[in-house]
């Protein structure tokens, strides 16, 4: 058995985007995920963090195949999983169960609990009877904590952190080696994060389980997580164990992000250098050209960062970063400098100089 | 005396047939000009509902609200619906949590911000929009001429939360409450809007009001703090005594459940068990008392009364004693 489980190579997912009634046209793509390479040890937690429309959920789907990639290949546990199709893919996916973020939506308020349970148990025949089927959902709600009297309920009588309880629960049923969690605490109140956080550890220590953790919230990976990487615009900017990237953050992204989070501390807070980044994230459907960081960062230099997309490359052992300059701005021969903010196309994100031929609505179409 | 005086502000619902609702259950606290106060708590605890009933906001039917809330020397609660439109929007201003359901979608930021300033200020269009680009460039919204003519739609996620805080300062109000403004961003965004507005409060000495779930933000940002629990306000402190010694368990468990940043890895977090579903009526017991670790048997039988400890306000039977480590593990 190899250490690696999972492996990802240049993976990229691009959604088109689409104009026209009758003859859909594309006119550009999303570049969501545009190149990423990443490893999950066995049994280690990767945490994926960054801001919103990053590509980082996308990446996460695209593992398990919920969307087609555009390019890559996925390997697990050795053998390809971008190429199975039909029954082996089916198949193949037992072992690689999802929680998603918001309990209420993921968990459908027509089936019972345990209905929900079972349906997983049956599609992959692990259903062995009544007795024993029975007992295998007692155990389930125990280790996720809670009550057997849940089973005959349904979503809508449970509270948020218990219907994430009734996600995991799903995701377990069906032993699998790698769960992917999106935002599994995000919409849960802050009491009631720490407890499904303290849940996924527990359980991860009791059934030798390997997460991948997508969030946004850099403490709650921080403390969960092993290895973190750290993505913006549909790349992976740097990737390190989570104590490194906290001590020593290499790529200014992570620097920004790091220090803009707040720390419920006043002492810590006071003392405390913000680095603020200008503007907003650029569109995904036209990044800019080079560092995709180029447009904000404060260590901007004149020459390759706006020309040269910088490779993901080791710097030291374990940490890895994307940027020409890292090892400059970490000994401080660079400083960072002023930066003005860029104006940011909102809606699709397409140049006003690409002509939209074509109706504008059906009844333009139909009376020409 | 204060700019703004709550004492005892009640507000519930009473909906037909129903058992009337108490969400807000006794609330006071005072802000200075260019002071910031926190009301601090999770979903449901009522910090919105106090926001919503300084501001006149809550619906006449339904909503049943006592006590007093003097801006100024004037009680608001008393004021006419005609008067309380004359004050809001010019001497206090509100800035909510989700800036797209808080814009109009069908009109240009400018004219929302000029709005303002034509109601309140008397100023004619053409003044106000030179005002209201002002305004926008202050904010730090990029290109503010051409803003002026876009939608709420075709503005990002911070650069609308900014156009929001731009129309609620379009009067320069000297009291300001911003609900969870920073709840719906990115952390890199949210850095960007706290240190507007904390720059805001020292330049124009505006009172703010920040209702968050965030300690976080709370610890960078207010002077006092309010935490707030099943409508009621549990401990009161200056920001730097409530964080170092916090002496309510829910205060206390509240900051034992946060990962922290800075904190090193391997650490379990001690979070507090149940959730505000397990809350029982403050009439005859604490409502925290089947989620607290402290909890005794008169917890369960008698309201616990505010106690002033020495610049603190406190409202519980068996506070924390200092320097306790986090209560024992919760089994999950």
């Amino acid at each position: 058995m190899s250490e690696t489980l999972v492996s990802v190579q240049d993976m990229k997912v691009h959604f088109p985007i689409k104009r026209g009634v009758f003859f859909d046209r594309t006119v550009g793509y999303v570049y969501a995920v545009d190149g990423v390479d990443l490893e999950i040890k066995r049994g280690e937690t990767y945490g994926l963090v960054g801001e919103s429309g990053c590509g980082k959920s996308t990446l996460g789907r695209a593992m398990l195949r919920l969307n087609e990639p555009t390019a890559g290949k996925m390997t697990f546990d050795g053998q390809d999983f971008s190429t199975l199709k039909g029954e082996e893919l089916r198949k193949m996916r037992r072992r690689i169960q999802m929680v998603f973020q918001d309990p209420l939506s993921s968990l459908d308020p027509r089936q019972s609990v345990e209905s929900i349970l079972v349906e997983g148990l049956r599609a992959h025949d692990l259903d062995e009877g009544k007795e024993a089927t029975a007992k295998r959902l007692r155990e389930l709600l125990a280790a996720v904590g809670l009550p057997s009297s849940a089973l005959r309920k349904y979503p809508h009588e449970f509270s948020g952190g218990q219907r994430q309880r009734i996600g995991i629960a799903r995701a377990l049923a069906l032993n699998p080696d790698l769960i992917v969690a999106d935002e599994p605490v995000s919409a849960l109140d802050v009491s009631v994060q720490a407890q499904v956080v303290n849940l996924l550890e527990e359980l991860q220590e009791k059934f030798g389980l390997t997460y991948l953790v997508i969030a946004h919230d850099l403490a709650v990976v921080k403390h969960i997580s092993d290895r973190v990487g750290v993505m913006y615009l549909g790349g992976l900017v740097e990737e390190a164990t989570a104590d490194d990237l906290y001590a020593e953050p290499l790529h200014p992204y992570t620097r920004a992000l790091l220090s803009a989070i707040p720390v419920p501390d006043p002492q810590v807070e006071d003392r405390r250098e913000r680095i603020l980044l200008a503007g907003d994230l650029p569109s995904p459907a036209n990044p800019p050209n080079g560092c995709r960081f180029h447009t904000r960062c404060p260590w901007r230099q004149a020459t390759k960062c706006d020309t040269d997309r910088p490779v993901l490359r080791e710097i030291k052992p374990g940490h890895k970063v994307a940027c020409h300059y890292a090892e400059q701005i970490q000994s401080g021969e660079i400083q960072a400098h002023e930066v003005k903010p860029i104006l940011v196309e909102e809606g699709d994100g397409l140049s006003p100089d690409v002509p939209l031929v074509g109706p504008a609505s059906v009844t333009e179409a139909l009376n020409p | 005396m204060a700019l703004l005086e709550v004492r005892d502000l009640s507000v519930v619902f009473q909906r037909r047939g129903e058992e009337p609702f108490t969400a807000v259950d006794g609330v006071s606290f005072d802000v200075e000009p260019g002071q910031t106060v926190g009301l601090v708590g999770e979903s449901g605890c009522g910090k919105s509902v106090t926001s919503l009933a300084i501001m006149g906001l809550l619906p006449k039917r339904g909503a049943k609200i006592t006590g007093s809330v003097k801006y100024d020397g004037t009680d608001l609660l008393k004021l006419s619906d005609k008067e309380m439109r004359d004050r809001r929007g010019r001497d206090l201003g509100m800035v909510f949590q989700d800036p797209l359901s808080s814009l109009n979608p069908v009109v240009p930021i400018g004219l929302q911000v000029t709005e303002v300033l034509e109601r309140h200020r008397g100023l004619a269009r053409k003044e106000a929009m030179i005002e209201a680009k002002d305004l926008l460039d202050k904010v730090g919204i990029p290109d503010p001429n051409r803003r002026l003519k876009e939608y709420p739609h075709q503005l990002s996620g911070g650069m609308r939360q900014r156009a929001l805080i731009a129309i609620a300062l379009a009067c320069r109000p000297k009291l300001l409450i911003a609900d969870e403004p920073t709840t719906a961003l990115d952390v890199t965004i949210q850095a960007q809007i706290l240190t507007l507005m904390k720059e805001l409060v020292q330049d124009l000495g505006t009172a703010l009001v920040m209702i968050t779930h965030d300690l976080g933000v709370v610890a960078g940002l207010c002077d006092e703090v309010n935490v707030l629990y099943g409508g009621k306000v549990v401990e009161k402190a200056m920001r730097h005594k409530l964080f170092a010694e916090p002496r309510h368990p829910y205060t206390h468990g509240l900051l034992a459940s946060i990962p922290r940043l800075d904190a090193p890895r391997g650490e379990k977090l001690t979070p507090i068990k149940g959730s505000v579903a397990d809350n029982i009526p403050w009439t005859s017991a604490c409502a925290f008392a089947p989620r607290c670790p402290n909890a005794l048997d008169v917890c369960r039988a008698e309201t616990p009364a505010e106690e002033d400890q020495l610049g603190r306000l406190l409202r519980c039977h068996n506070p924390v004693v200092p320097g306790t480590p986090a209560a024992e593990e919760v089994p999950v």
